[in-house]
């Protein structure tokens, strides 16, 4: 294989030294076969610049931490081929959440905010009875509801949000999506009315202009778009009855 | 006197898994203030990339009636290959169906017994009962006598620990994230919390707490080639061992999967094998059946591993940029049965080697998986050495595992584990007082600002902390491996005595301002590479075979000698780790043959 010489732009800032001026540096790597964006990185920082911050953790798009603008669309770096990319390609951090440093973003207190709003846990008056046999569910619930839980809080729906830009508090598609998770489970006990209190608003579901960014940008194809218009539907009706 | 935040709690969990969220819930149900630690959001863990499943005999599904506590157990005993502790397995075994029902009670969407026939891969047919219908199934994993893995499709940890999360949420329980525990604040009998840094700003900080509780994780990138996430460096095990009174329990009981693709390391898992793919080297011969006629791929994990291992030491091995793998080859299943039943390996392939399993041969090599060895503690989960100090989870050598975990096991033993032990951290905490002086305080701060000056300032030398580390993973993966034998185990410690010695020189390059993170790096470089030298120490001395330790020149267990736990302290100030040895302890099932069939005398050691 002749291997090509890649040239990656990437913004760096660091926001704890702010009289330092954001700007985008030039790296160049020699491709290799079978080589992602995590190599990638991983070689700039080893060989080149001991400085650069970027997440990955479980680099296998389990764990939603890599996201960043590949070429201006969010998307996990860690499953990114090089041999996807141009020659040159440019490395930005995920607008809409707080920058750390150059391609390092705090997508984690965006996210539990988020669980905290919507009470992303189940609601149930029952208590634990280490006892006793489960409750039983059909297969098909329990498959229903793990649909809506593969969202691995990576922030790409976010990020290519328009709404985000206009509602900071926006809970976004994937906060939409685990309203969904909830609504489905016959384990949460809470009434439409209080979902109704939860994403009833323009920070909730009416916020949303539907024009599906979010879906085209998960990376793990969650269907955002019918968990949108399934929570907005409820949610209709919801406020019609109040 | 230092500058710095102190934040104090009851009980400060590191580590914000499945094992220390389960802890930290168990506490905090108690009325005790808890705060987490996490290197990284709680959810981005590496409890959240497990797949396969969790054990617990509920019984439900048709081919886990009968199954019970009892059986789980003995499974549990062989599959450890006698190296556990019978008390602790007992314990574990009677609470996970308690566990398992408790997720599902928090809102893990489990997967459920669909009521009728099926007929499964070997064309044996099976009934589910009606009666069952609803309740929480269960899937077959290696090493089990009974299907008793539940799962949620292919994303267990996943949605255990969001689910864990999510209680840990709702109860309000503090989290600092990406904050490191970078030392053990002790004065030599009692824990007293640990200084971390802020990986946000650089800051030193400290956190005081009546119990401490260690759940970071296993310490699968000492290998590099490793599955594991690249947060996992067992830096809870080396903090602890730092403090010169703790032990690790059995650091050489590392366990190995046989496919890890090249050059991410992500596993392939035993399905495409199962199924019925090949596995071939350079001349795309398939050398399986030379080794093993009868199991050929299907011989357990450990022994594909091993003659895969053979195969490339023999010169079969296929060269690439990333060193030498084989190929595993599917592509004459068909277009069909890729697509649909092995859909999650084609996608792997796709996204992480950019190849089509359907054309193409997919380069594979037996990866590092698992790390049985960990902190030592007693039944009640308390560390050996430090009052005060507990560990749990796969930082743990709690010791259920043995010398060889079963798959599913180690799920279970988050869950179970944060359960049981977090009660008894509750019960100590409550009756716990303490007193620590601000001088240990400052004491043990300076300490590490002292560590932080010297690698600005490359005080002690100029050492480069990735090339370190290189050569460190390069030790294991080449001499402390599959295969075991006194000459390779030699060189190993020889290397990494050598290596340990450069770790103390290193100075980095980047200035080590703020969350500098070449900074973090060269703070972890020393105790990793001295758990990298209690692992080359403890197999040299091992002068048998038992689980996942297999050691070429001493082949057969050794139960007259050797059916012990090896300890691995590393004194205070000392340059290598002092070896020492307790009993097994063994309650209900004496020693004897595994019974895993004539290529397998090793461990089997169950999927995923
Ligand atoms: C690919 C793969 C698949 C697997 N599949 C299965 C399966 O199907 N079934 C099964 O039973 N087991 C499976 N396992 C094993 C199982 O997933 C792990 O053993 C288990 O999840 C470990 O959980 P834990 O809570 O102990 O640690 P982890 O989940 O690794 O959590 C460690 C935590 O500690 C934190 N931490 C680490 N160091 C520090 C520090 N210095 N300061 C502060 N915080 C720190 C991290 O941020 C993290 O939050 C699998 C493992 C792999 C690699
Ligand atoms: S459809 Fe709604 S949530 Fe999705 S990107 Fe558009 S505005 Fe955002
Ligand atoms: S919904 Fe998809 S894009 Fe949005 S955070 Fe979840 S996984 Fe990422
Ligand atoms: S590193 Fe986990 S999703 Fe990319």
């Amino acid at each position: 294989m002749s291997n090509r010489l890649l040239t990656f732009n990437i913004f760096r800032y660091d926001p704890n030294t702010p009289e330092i001026e954001p700007k985008m540096q030039k790296f160049q790597v020699e491709e290799e076969e079978r080589m992602t964006l995590f190599i990638v990185l991983n070689k700039i920082r080893e060989e080149q610049d001991p400085t650069l911050k970027f997440d990955f953790v479980c680099r296998a798009a389990i764990c939603g931490s890599c996201a960043m603008l590949v070429n201006g669309k969010p998307t996990l770096a860690c499953k990114t081929l090089t041999k996807d990319l141009p020659n040159e390609t440019t490395l930005m951090p995920l607008p809409a959440f707080k920058l750390l440093g150059d391609l390092s973003v705090d997508t984690g207190t965006w996210f539990r905010e988020m669980s905290i709003k919507t009470e992303a846990w189940v609601h149930t008056d029952k208590v634990f009875d280490p006892k006793a046999e489960e409750e039983r569910m059909s297969n098909d619930q329990a498959l229903a509801i793990y649909e809506a839980e593969r969202c691995i809080e990576c922030g790409c729906c976010i990020a290519g949000c328009a709404t985000v830009n206009i509602r900071p508090d926006f809970l976004g598609a994937a906060g939409i999506n685990r309203v969904a998770r909830f609504m489905l489970d016959p384990r949460d006990e809470r009434t439409e009315q209080e979902y109704f209190e939860v994403v009833g608003s323009d920070d909730g579901v009416f916020g949303c202009v539907g024009l599906m960014a979010c879906d085209d940008n998960c990376p793990i194809g969650i269907p955002l778009q019918g968990q949108l218009s399934y929570v907005r539907r409820k949610m209709a009706v919801a406020g019609w009855r109040r | 006197m230092s500058n710095y935040d102190i934040f104090s709690s009851d009980v400060l969990v590191v580590g914000a898994g499945l094992a220390g969220e389960r802890a930290a819930v168990a506490a905090a149900e108690k009325g005790l203030n808890v705060i987490i630690l996490s290197l990284v959001p709680p959810r981005r863990s590496h409890s959240t990339a497990a797949q396969g499943g969790m054990q617990a005999s509920l019984g439900n599904s048709a081919k886990g009636l009968g199954d019970s506590p009892d059986v789980h157990f003995v499974d549990t005993v062989k599959g450890s290959d006698w190296g556990c502790e019978q008390d602790v397995a007992r314990i574990f075994v009677e609470n996970a169906p308690i566990a398992v029902r408790q997720m599902s009670y928090w809102g893990v969407p489990w997967n459920r017994v669909v009521a009728g026939k099926k007929i499964l891969h070997d064309g044996t047919e099976i009934e589910d009962s009606p009666e069952k219908e609803g309740l929480i199934t269960a899937r077959d994993f290696g090493g089990t006598a009974k299907w008793r893995t539940c799962y949620t499709s292919d994303g267990t940890g996943h949605t255990l620990q969001f689910v864990m999360d999510s209680i840990v949420i709702k109860l309000g329980i503090t989290v600092h994230d990406r904050t490191e525990a970078i030392s053990i604040i002790h004065d030599g009998d009692r824990c007293y919390g640990v200084v971390a840094r802020c990986l946000r700003t650089g800051k030193l900080r400290v956190y005081t707490a009546k119990s401490t509780v260690i759940a970071t994780g296993g310490y699968g990138r000492l290998y590099g080639a490793s599955t594991n996430a690249i947060i996992n460096e067992g830096s809870g095990m080396f903090i602890a061992q730092e403090t010169g009174v703790v032990p690790l329990g059995n650091m050489e009981a590392v366990q190995f999967h046989p496919t890890g693709i090249v050059p991410s390391w992500i596993l392939v898992t035993e399905g495409a094998r199962g199924d019925g793919g090949y596995l071939r080297d350079k001349n795309l011969h398939r050398f399986m059946p030379d080794y093993e006629p009868v199991k050929k791929e299907l011989a357990s994990r450990d022994v594909v591993s091993r003659r895969m291992m053979q195969h490339i030491r023999k010169g079969y091995g296929v060269e690439s940029p990333y060193g030498e793998h084989l190929w595993l080859d599917i592509r004459h299943l068909g277009e069909k049965h890729i697509n649909t039943n092995l859909r999650e390996i084609a996608n792997i392939c796709r996204n992480f080697a950019g190849i089509d399993p359907v054309h193409d041969l997919i380069p594979v090599r037996p990866t590092q998986h698992y790390s049985m060895g960990g902190i030592r503690t007693n039944a009640q989960g308390m560390a050996y050495g430090l009052e005060g100090l507990f560990a749990i989870g796969e930082a743990a050598c709690w010791d259920l595992h043995g010398f060889n975990r079963l798959g599913g096991n180690s799920l279970a033993e988050t869950v179970v584990a944060g359960m049981v032990i977090g009660e008894e951290i509750a019960k100590y905490t409550k009756d716990a007082s303490y007193n620590v002086s601000t001088k240990l305080l400052d004491e043990f701060v300076g300490q590490q600002e002292d560590r932080i000056d010297a690698l600005i300032s490359n005080r002690n030398g100029s050492e480069n902390v990735y090339e370190i580390r290189r050569e460190m993973e390069k030790t294991l993966s080449t001499y402390v491996g599959i295969f075991r034998n006194g000459k390779d185990l030699q060189t190993a410690v020889n290397k990494l005595d050598e290596l340990y010695q450069r770790s103390l020189k290193v100075g980095i390059r980047s200035g080590g301002k703020g969350a500098d993170p070449e900074l973090a790096s060269a703070l972890r470089i020393k105790g990793m590479v001295r758990l990298a030298y209690c692992i080359a120490a403890g197999a040299l001395n091992r002068t048998e075979s038992r689980g996942s330790h297999f050691r070429e020149d001493y082949p057969k267990r050794d139960d007259a000698n050797w059916l012990k736990r090896t300890l691995a302290y590393w004194p205070v100030g000392a340059s290598k780790p002092e070896l020492k040895y307790e009993p097994v302890k063994i309650t209900e099932l004496p020693p004897g043959d595994r019974g895993y069939g004539e290529a397998s005398a090793q461990a089997s050691a169950g999927k995923a």
